[in-house]
Order: structure tokens, then C-alpha cells, then sequence
């Protein structure tokens, strides 16, 4: 990076706003953002996966608090969730001398919590119409070749679950994305905080934001590519021929 | 009844300014998606890019970056525009962007784009031999458009509209971050006053779910509304 930033330094001459050290600070900002979203989708979809499984159980003891985790954290804004993971432990007495210290002293925990369950809930829903979304005669079938539960689990409905989910699992992606916006507003220095602090810096609104604007659209374009090969890989047996 | 240490009206009042500015800024996405998906389904090339351009850049970009802009671009470039009127016509006009206006321009503006692929989908949804018989009963463009192309495209689009309307309340609390007062703002002022986090952001966070809930049934009450004349499985 610093190879880089001295290779562009001269063509930054006579700029006062994108300087090495501002291009510096928006590609740590990049960095925070794509780890934060990475590190949440990734736990997301982890807790994702059996949660939709109990969305579709027939017993509502297992799907009944499933389906109010998912109202809840679908209904309510991410930065209301972010507030409360944020503020929620903070004010608790004695919180700084316990081991739980290191939750509110870094923004970034909270960050994570909050982002975690949001997509959680979100790909929950999306991984359960799936299921749902599984043909009748594929389950009779598999019950017939006398697999169990899971097994018709493992081999037909996830399988195919997770390619019908994948399109709308791209969209949620994105929107992850760019939810973590509102980083910045727990004092993460994250991709619009950069941009910000450089707003703040030199009091230009335009080109600070615009810039990062493209940056978001530029990773927002490549994240909608990635999704559309690994549709047209995924999902070639449903091209119309 | 919940002791608000006396923040209860100012969160009332900060309830009424996110549904004010959901529903304002309701009202100019549906008016510019409409336009931009008319412009995109038009055989103007030029009016086709325009729309293209903006609901794919707007798509690509998060709402709270864009609302940075406008809330700190928007009266400068204002300004500019103004200044230069005010040097060609020696006039000496002035126009402030309020925060609530620039608010409801940026949702507006940003949801107009999701608006537009809704309202474009539903448009290209609706069989073209409704529009044909109904022009074949005289009826002008505008006629048509009203009597049969309008309605039946709603039937089309009422489920994706209600999504983005949805994702349109939530991001009214982005407003907060930028300086107006909504229940969020209320709230987040309260917590670090009173250092009482769950009394205030819980009772926000409800007060979302009862719009969403209520905005539900308006939203099935439009969908019998429009599913008229059609059979569908469930009702």
C-alpha cells in the first residue's frame, strides 16, 4: 500500500484533498468496512442455517420464537439494534472491571453483535422460503429411498434451498454493505467515517463523499458480478434451453 | 404507565416527524420511480439513459453516504446556483435547504430508484392486449393509462412497493445522524442523559413495529383493492 501510494503521489500534485495520507485513510476505512461486513455475513449465515431449518419445523414451540427473533430484527431499524448493542452494556455498574470490558470499549464488538443478528434474521427468512419453496415429490422421493430427517436435509432440500436462496442472498450482500454505513455513527472509522473526517477536514463535502460514493458503488458492482457467475454456475439446469 | 424522566412528549414528538417524513418522502419516490419508469420504458433513448443512470448509481450507493451529501453538499450547491442567478440578474435571492426538506428530497430521491425497478417490472408484467383493447374502445393514451394500464400494473407491483416501503421507515432513523430530530435522535439524546439505554430505544423500536403493523393493513386493504376481478389461491 505505502508502495502504491508513493507510486500515485505524483499525480496527486497540486491536489489538496486527495493526498496520500487522505487516500490512506479511505482505504483503511475500506478495510474496516469490508471486515466488518465479511466477519457479520459470514456468522450471519452460520446462525442463519439451523434457524431457518427451525422456521420450518412444524412444532411452533421451535419455529414460534424463531419467527419473533426474525419480526423483531426485520421490523426494527439496524440502528436502533446497533444502539442497543451499543449503549445496552455500557451503563451496566461494574462493567469495566469484568471481563466483559473489552466489548464496550471497543465499537467495533458492538458493531459486530448487532450486524450479526440483523443478517441473521434477514437470510433466516430468505433460507426458510426456500425450504419452503422445496417440491413436495423431491421429499416424498427421498423418504421413499428411506432417508431420514436429516439426511433429506443434507442431500436434497439444502442443496437446492441454497441455490434457489442464492440471487435473493445477493441482494441481502449489498445491502449489508451498505448498512455498515451507519458505522460511523458509533465513532468507527469505517469507510464513511473516512470520508467524513475528510469532509470535516477540509470542509468540501463534494469531493469526499462522491468519492466514497463510487468506492461503495465500485464494490457494490463487484459483489453483484461475483453473485450473477456464481448464478450462471449454479443455476444452469433452470436456464430456459 | 412507563416513566419517560420526562422525554415522553419530545418522543412523541419525534414518532410524528419520522411518519411525516416517511410518508412525504413516500409520496416523492412513488412520483419519481413512476417517472423514471416511464422514462425507461420510453423509446427515447435519451430519457431511457437518464433513468438507467440513476436508478442503477443511486442502487449502488448507501443511503446515509448520500444523505451526507445532500445535508452538507446541498446548500452549497444551492449556493452556487443561486449566486450565479443572483450575477446574471442582479437579483438577490437566497434559498435555505432545511434539514427536514433536504431529508425527505434524499429518501425521496433514493427510493424513487428502487420505486423505479418496481414500477417497471409490474409495467412490463401487464399484457399488452389489455392496453390494445382499450384502445381499441377509444380511448386516449392517457385514458388507458388511468382506467387499465395503472391499476392492473399495481396488482403487480403492490408486493414489491410494500418492501420498499418498508426499507423506506427504517432508514428514516439515518436522519438522526445528520441532525434532526426524530424518535431515534430522542432517544439517543435521552440514553446518554440518563444513561438508561433500554427504557428509551426499546420503546422506539416498538414504536416501529406498531407503523409497520399499521401500514400492513393498509397495504391489505389496497391489495383486495387491486386483486379485484383476479382468483387468487388464499382470499
Amino acid at each position: 500500500m505505502e508502495q502504491w501510494l508513493a507510486h500515485v503521489a505524483p499525480f496527486l500534485s497540486g491536489n489538496d484533498i486527495f493526498t496520500p495520507a487522505t487516500l490512506a485513510q479511505y482505504w483503511d476505512g475500506m478495510v474496516t468496512t469490508v471486515q466488518l461486513v465479511f466477519v457479520a455475513l459470514v456468522v450471519g449465515i452460520v446462525l442463519a442455517v439451523p434457524l431457518a431449518i427451525g422456521r420450518a419445523s412444524r412444532s411452533w414451540l421451535i419455529s414460534g420464537p424463531i419467527w419473533v427473533y426474525t419480526y423483531i430484527f426485520r421490523g426494527t431499524p439496524l440502528l436502533i439494534q446497533l444502539y442497543i448493542a451499543y449503549y445496552g452494556f455500557a451503563f451496566v455498574p461494574g462493567v469495566q472491571d469484568s471481563w466483559f470490558a473489552f466489548f464496550i470499549n471497543n465499537p467495533l464488538y458492538p458493531a459486530l453483535l448487532s450486524f450479526t443478528l440483523n443478517t441473521a434474521a434477514y437470510t433466516t427468512e430468505i433460507l426458510y422460503g426456500a425450504i419452503r419453496a422445496t417440491g413436495k415429490g423431491e421429499i416424498e422421493a427421498a423418504r421413499a429411498y428411506g432417508m431420514s430427517s436429516f439426511t433429506t436435509y443434507r442431500r436434497i432440500i439444502l442443496p437446492s434451498a441454497f441455490r434457489r436462496a442464492l440471487p435473493a442472498y445477493g441482494n441481502e450482500v449489498i445491502f449489508m454493505l451498505h448498512a455498515s454505513a451507519i458505522a460511523s455513527a458509533v465513532t468507527i472509522t469505517d469507510l464513511t467515517g473516512a470520508a467524513y473526517y475528510v469532509y470535516a477536514r477540509f470542509y468540501s463535502p463534494f469531493p469526499a463523499f462522491i468519492f466514497v460514493a463510487l468506492v461503495y458503488m465500485l464494490l457494490s458492482f463487484s459483489i453483484q458480478g461475483g453473485f450473477h457467475l456464481l448464478e450462471k454456475h449454479m443455476l444452469r439446469h433452470l436456464k430456459p434451453a | 404507565m412507563l416513566d419517560f424522566q420526562g422525554y415522553g412528549p419530545r418522543l412523541l414528538e419525534g414518532a410524528w416527524l419520522t411518519a411525516e417524513l416517511a410518508v412525504l418522502s413516500l409520496v416523492l419516490a412513488l412520483v419519481l420511480g413512476l417517472l423514471a419508469a416511464s422514462a425507461k420504458l420510453s423509446r427515447s433513448w435519451v430519457l431511457k439513459s437518464i433513468a438507467t443512470i440513476y436508478s442503477t448509481a443511486i442502487r449502488g450507493v448507501p443511503e446515509l453516504v448520500l444523505m451526507l451529501l445532500l445535508f452538507y453538499g446541498g446548500q452549497i450547491g444551492v449556493n452556487v446556483v443561486t449566486d450565479q442567478i443572483n450575477a446574471w440578474y442582479g437579483t438577490d435571492l437566497f434559498i435555505n435547504l432545511n434539514p427536514f426538506a433536504a431529508g425527505v428530497i434524499t429518501l425521496g430521491v433514493i427510493y424513487g430508484a428502487y420505486m423505479c425497478e418496481t414500477f417497471r417490472g409490474a409495467f412490463l408484467a401487464v399484457d399488452s392486449g389489455q392496453i390494445e383493447a382499450a384502445r381499441a374502445y377509444g380511448m386516449s393514451h392517457w385514458l388507458a393509462f388511468r382506467r387499465v394500464r395503472f391499476p392492473l400494473m399495481m396488482r403487480h407491483a403492490l408486493p414489491g412497493l410494500n418492501n420498499n416501503w418498508m426499507v423506506l421507515l427504517k432508514a428514516t432513523a439515518l436522519v438522526s445522524i445528520i441532525g434532526l430530530t426524530d424518535m431515534v435522535r430522542v432517544a439517543d439524546q435521552a440514553t446518554k442523559a440518563t444513561h438508561q439505554p433500554f427504557l428509551f430505544l426499546i420503546p422506539v423500536g416498538i414504536g416501529y413495529l406498531v407503523i409497520t403493523t399499521i401500514s400492513e393493513v393498509g397495504v391489505a386493504w389496497l391489495r383486495r383493492r387491486y386483486d379485484t376481478g383476479f382468483k387468487t389461491g388464499g382470499a
